[in-house]
């Protein structure tokens, strides 16, 4: 067993854990925070997206022992205009993806506002980019959605995003 | 998953020491990799070290124009990093089309170069494999190879290796720097994986006690123009069926530097050696082009499911080098 302190949505908890417990089921069986979501459990779907000091990770790959000490975010601790577009533009049919997709799409508009570049930007160094349909699916294609959502999902973000940069 | 010691390394030093005290033992970093071959019990270190503490997160400048790379670099920071985006845009490219934004967060840049293939049989412990267990056959022979190596695979193992950074890293001519009790080790990338030969489940020539600490890069050709180009099943997250990391200048209508890698055909990151003999000094046009991709494929060796490699590797080949020529004549 190791005893590590986890700082989870801004709550620090302290738990004993076996080094190979993942840092989904930390977070799902032993804190109770079920609102992340275990799909292929590994590194496949993106079910499991959480935020570590603001960036994305797969949890499920993730053994917890790595990030005492780190910020993580669960979508337990999200409250973000991203919430409501999704219902907005019914960006999800069954639901089990979205928690993900949530966590997902707050960080990567983060790593858009830093400058990013993704795999369809053309010039890697190219400055500015516009999130048009394609920068959101490809920067989104770390999650999938079984019930076939995505147009919704890249109304919904495209909107937030709008509505950020016009602010 | 099965129990194992956690250990975690505040230095190089003590990482070093603690790999040659506990044979059997893991190093881990990001865990995109390892984690999910624990979980299938492929891996069963008795010891995992942590060493993701280490200070191996910088990218910096050398004094002859090239940069260096700390081992424990993220893979989506390096992707992004200024040193990189403007003098090794390829490198970038590369990075970017490979896993997903969640998973470059997390991988390494020495862990993307030891990750193991993603074989569909590699990773099914009902199946033969070689790679897994030495002796125990090869059901990717006669199975389903769609993914599976043409170029430099063996009767034992068609396993592909699955990077797409480390194929831009063999074109960009990198150095492997390593660790160990035994000092500093400085070994190319090209001569860093081993092809599979009769013991396919010897990956790399690192001896188990071996840490990466980095990877440098010689300056980039002045003048020559580079790109990465993945084919790929669906459109985003997906190894490739065939990939190209090319770097290309042409003088008075002659190649004057070319560099040429291939991704998804082969167990290690593949320098198409044969093919930059065909090209250098030969006039750039879509023929010399073809010539080469040909050079290079004549050894390739077809199974009935992954024969469709090797003309898409041709082809893959002369559109890269096409557009560079393009690209190159704008400029």
């Amino acid at each position: 067993m190791v005893e590590i302190h986890l700082r989870v949505n801004g709550v620090t908890r302290s738990l004993d854990l076996e080094p190979w417990v993942s840092l989904l089921d930390a977070l799902r069986e032993r804190l109770d925070l079920t609102g992340t979501k275990k799909g292929c459990d590994q590194g496949a779907c993106g079910a499991c997206t959480v935020l570590a000091d603001g960036e994305r990770i797969n949890s499920c790959l993730a053994l917890a022992v790595q990030y005492a000490g780190r910020e993580i975010t669960t979508i337990e601790g999200v409250a973000h205009p991203l919430q409501a577009a999704f219902v907005r533009h019914d960006g999800l049919q069954c639901g089990y993806c979205t928690s993900g997709q949530i966590c997902s799409a707050l960080a990567m508009l983060a790593e858009h506002r830093a400058g990013a570049p993704s795999a369809v930007t053309g010039d890697p160094a190219a400055t500015g980019v516009e999130l048009s349909r394609a920068e959101i699916a490809e920067r989104m294609s770390g999650n999938l959605c079984r019930c076939g959502a995505y147009n919704g999902i890249v109304s919904a973000i495209q909107e937030v995003a709008e509505m950020e940069t016009a602010r | 998953m099965r129990p194992f010691t956690y250990l975690r390394a505040p230095d190089v030093a003590t990482a070093v020491r603690a790999i040659s005290a506990e044979p059997g033992a893991k190093f881990i970093g990001g865990g995109t990799n390892l984690v999910d071959l624990l979980r299938e019990d492929i891996e069963q270190p008795g010891t995992v070290i942590d060493i993701t503490g280490l200070p191996l997160t910088g990218v910096e400048e050398l004094p002859d124009g090239g940069i260096r790379i700390g081992a424990l670099v993220r893979n989506s920071h390096l992707a992004a990093h200024r040193l990189v985006t403007t003098r090794y845009p390829m490198l970038s490219q590369a990075i970017l089309s490979g896993a997903s934004p969640q998973l470059r967060n997390m991988a390494t840049t020495g862990g993307n170069l030891l990750q193991r293939t993603r074989c569909l049989y590699f990773y099914d412990g009902a199946a033969a494999c070689n790679k897994r267990e030495p002796g125990s056959g090869c059901d990717a022979i006669g199975g389903f190879n769609r993914q599976h190596g043409v170029l430099g695979v063996s009767d034992d193992c068609l396993a592909t290796h699955p990077s797409d950074m480390c194929v831009a890293l063999a074109a960009l001519d990198a150095t492997v720097e390593t660790r160990s009790e035994h000092g500093v080790r400085r070994i190319p990338l090209v001569d860093l994986h081993r092809l599979p030969g009769t013991t396919p489940h010897r990956e790399t020539v690192l001896a188990a006690d071996e840490l990466i600490t980095a990877i440098e890069l010689p300056p980039p050709p002045s003048g020559a123009v580079s790109r990465y180009r993945k084919v790929r099943d669906r459109a985003s997250y997906a190894f490739a069926l065939v990939s190209v990391a090319a770097v290309l200048k042409v003088r008075d209508g002659s190649v004057s530097t070319v560099r040429l890698a291939l991704g998804g055909v082969a167990p290690k990151p593949w320098r198409a050696y044969a093919a930059e003999r065909a090209l250098l000094a030969a006039p750039a046009t879509e023929e010399s082009f073809t010539r080469a991709a040909e050079a290079e494929l004549t050894a390739a060796t077809a199974r009935p499911g992954n024969a469709f490699k090797i003309e898409l590797a041709r082809r893959t080949i002369v559109a890269t080098l096409r557009d560079l020529l393009a690209e190159g004549s704008a400029a």
